[in-house]
């Protein structure tokens, strides 16, 4: 899979912050290395509270690393000079601008590059009525529901065709249904054309549902990758149904053994404070 | 609801009433003053109030006053507004600035405003102008606390978002902070209308020769009591008037914010 440069390689990246306090300085991701294959979709797991986020922005080139090297497609990515051009971001929390109409939200990226207006809007529109909302390109993000705001937040992170999609945890939100459908959807969508991703989640099923990789995260402070395991399912894949193959099973298991002993190390953590 | 609207009628019917019964003269033997006509003297009469109303609408006198007590509180809002806007966004952005100027700030919004009326009465005369600069002085804090808390509010995910979609320092200037700022500001817009209002009337009540504080400064010393209330009521009514006008343009301009009854999920 990792044939000519990485879309993404992450370098022994260490992330500290400053305690508010002025005590000793937070360390939350401590020599971590990851890269990502030209349209791999890998998957990072970790216990809650382990820096999945912060390795997600150190990525994106919102947050710059205390240490180590970020490379977007061979080119060294600087936070301080700008985000990372060639990548989409899908937050956890809702990002959408709720004072723009649905239309208007998808079609942002494109008005923040200089895209004539009337262009935008038929580009949005396509997009509304690829994730399934056309129709509602004039209600405002009060008026759909979590589904909806996801699917629309799809629309206008793919609407600008980015090389690299990271998503983090974005379908944590919502319900069961919903979210196995949202899954569904992104893996046609991202069938079509083969973006690289690199998707957070704390939800191993959903991992290995998705991924052709997924990454083990230990427990923080100090996270650090401890597991890589290759994800060989059959494509194309439909989240629900691949649940109950043997195959899938046995990844589960493997790799929950792996990172079970880091839950309860994240668990005991968080009770102890 | 039109139980309410009774109901809300029939106060005002009392407190006419009773005005009427306590000021007429000898109609109830006087217990506090000594005199039978004291009572409407301090107080006026609301028969009396009423006609003084009549006869300024239907003279038309009192239009060219409210046209000039509504303009020092249209151009008094505007500019303080626009002022409070720029300086807001400037140091909500700004750090540096916003540590220093922050005693200032402070100190300058502590100050009893209403004092300076006097210092605008010598500056920019007896003009509308000096009103307008009181009315501005008002209504700059308002917006000015508002666009601040506003922009510092703006979720960082929101800004991540615009950032992570290309977004350059003056785009999100103009697609993020300011249309949050906004709806802080129009959260405060009826307050903001409302000193306005207060700006022109007790810059017009210090020293004028036109407008509603005018009319009621100039009956006030001939000791027309009656036709002091009619300006009160006079001007009551337009501040309810304006009130409902910012009600309307707010809800004009709003319609992306949810409102609890109208929040529809599909």
């Amino acid at each position: 899979m990792s044939v000519g440069v990485p879309a993404l390689a992450l370098e022994k990246i260490t992330c500290r912050f400053a305690a508010r306090d002025g005590g000793e300085a937070y360390t939350a991701v401590a020599d971590a290395s990851l890269t990502v294959a030209k349209g791999e979709f890998v998957s990072v797991v970790g216990p809650t509270g382990c820096g999945k986020s912060t390795l997600l922005n150190i990525a994106a080139g919102l947050l710059a690393p205390s240490q180590g090297t970020v490379s977007v497609f061979g080119d060294r990515l600087i936070a301080e000079n700008g985000v990372n051009r060639r990548a989409g971001y899908m937050f956890q929390a809702d990002a959408l601008m709720p004072w723009r109409t649905g239309l208007d939200n998808v079609i942002a990226g494109l008005e923040f590059r200089g895209v004539p207006r009337s262009e935008a809007v038929m580009q949005g529109e396509a997009w509304l009525r690829r994730v399934g909302l056309s129709g509602f390109g004039d209600r405002y993000p009060h008026q759909m529901s979590g589904g909806m705001r996801k699917r629309l937040a799809l629309a206008q992170t793919l609407i600008l065709s980015p090389d690299i999609l990271l998503m983090d945890e974005p379908f944590s939100a919502l319900d069961v249904q919903t979210r196995q459908l949202m899954e569904n959807e992104l893996l046609a969508l991202w069938a079509e054309d083969k973006k690289s991703v690199l998707f957070i989640t704390h939800d191993l099923e959903e991992a290995i549902a998705l991924s052709d990789r997924v990454v083990v995260l230990s427990a923080g402070p100090a996270t650090r990758p401890i597991g890589d395991f290759k994800v060989d399912l059959p494509r194309p894949r439909d989240v629900s149904e691949i649940r109950m193959t043997p195959g899938f099973l046995a990844l589960h298991r493997e790799i929950w053994a792996a990172m079970k002993e880091e839950v309860l190390k994240a668990y005991a953590a968080q009770k102890a404070a | 609801m039109t139980r309410l609207r009774a109901l809300q009628i029939l106060v005002v019917c009392l407190l006419v009433v009773f005005w009427y019964v306590m000021t007429a003269p000898g109609l109830i033997p006087p217990f506090y003053f000594d005199k039978a006509n004291r009572a409407a003297f301090f107080f006026g009469e609301p028969q009396k109030v009423f006609w003084v109303i009549v006869d300024w609408f239907a003279t038309g006198e009192i239009f060219g006053h409210l046209a000039i007590t509504l303009l020092e509180t249209a151009l008094g809002f505007l500019i303080g507004a626009a002022v409070g806007l720029v300086i807001g966004l400037w140091l909500a952005l700004s750090p540096t600035a916003s540590a220093v100027m922050d005693p200032y700030i402070k100190g300058f919004n502590s100050m009893p405003r209403v004092v300076l009326a006097p210092i605008f009465a010598v500056w920019f005369g007896l003009g509308i102008w000096s009103k307008v600069a009181l009315g501005v002085t008002l209504v700059f804090f308002v917006v000015f606390f508002n666009v601040y808390q506003g922009v510092r509010e703006v979720s960082p995910n929101l800004i991540a978002n615009a950032r992570m979609l290309g977004a350059s320092r003056r785009q999100l200037l103009r697609s993020i902070y300011l249309p949050s700022a906004m709806s802080w500001v129009f959260a405060s817009l009826h307050n903001a209308v409302g000193l306005a209002f207060v700006g022109a009337v007790v810059g017009e009540y210090l020293g004028s020769s036109r407008g509603v504080g005018y009319l009621i400064l100039q009956a006030e010393g001939t000791f027309d009591i009656n036709t002091v209330f009619a300006g009160i009521l006079v001007l009551t009514a337009f501040a309810l008037a304006l009130d409902a006008a910012v009600g309307a343009v707010e809800r004009r301009l709003m319609t992306w914010q949810p409102r609890a009854s109208e929040t529809e999920k599909v």
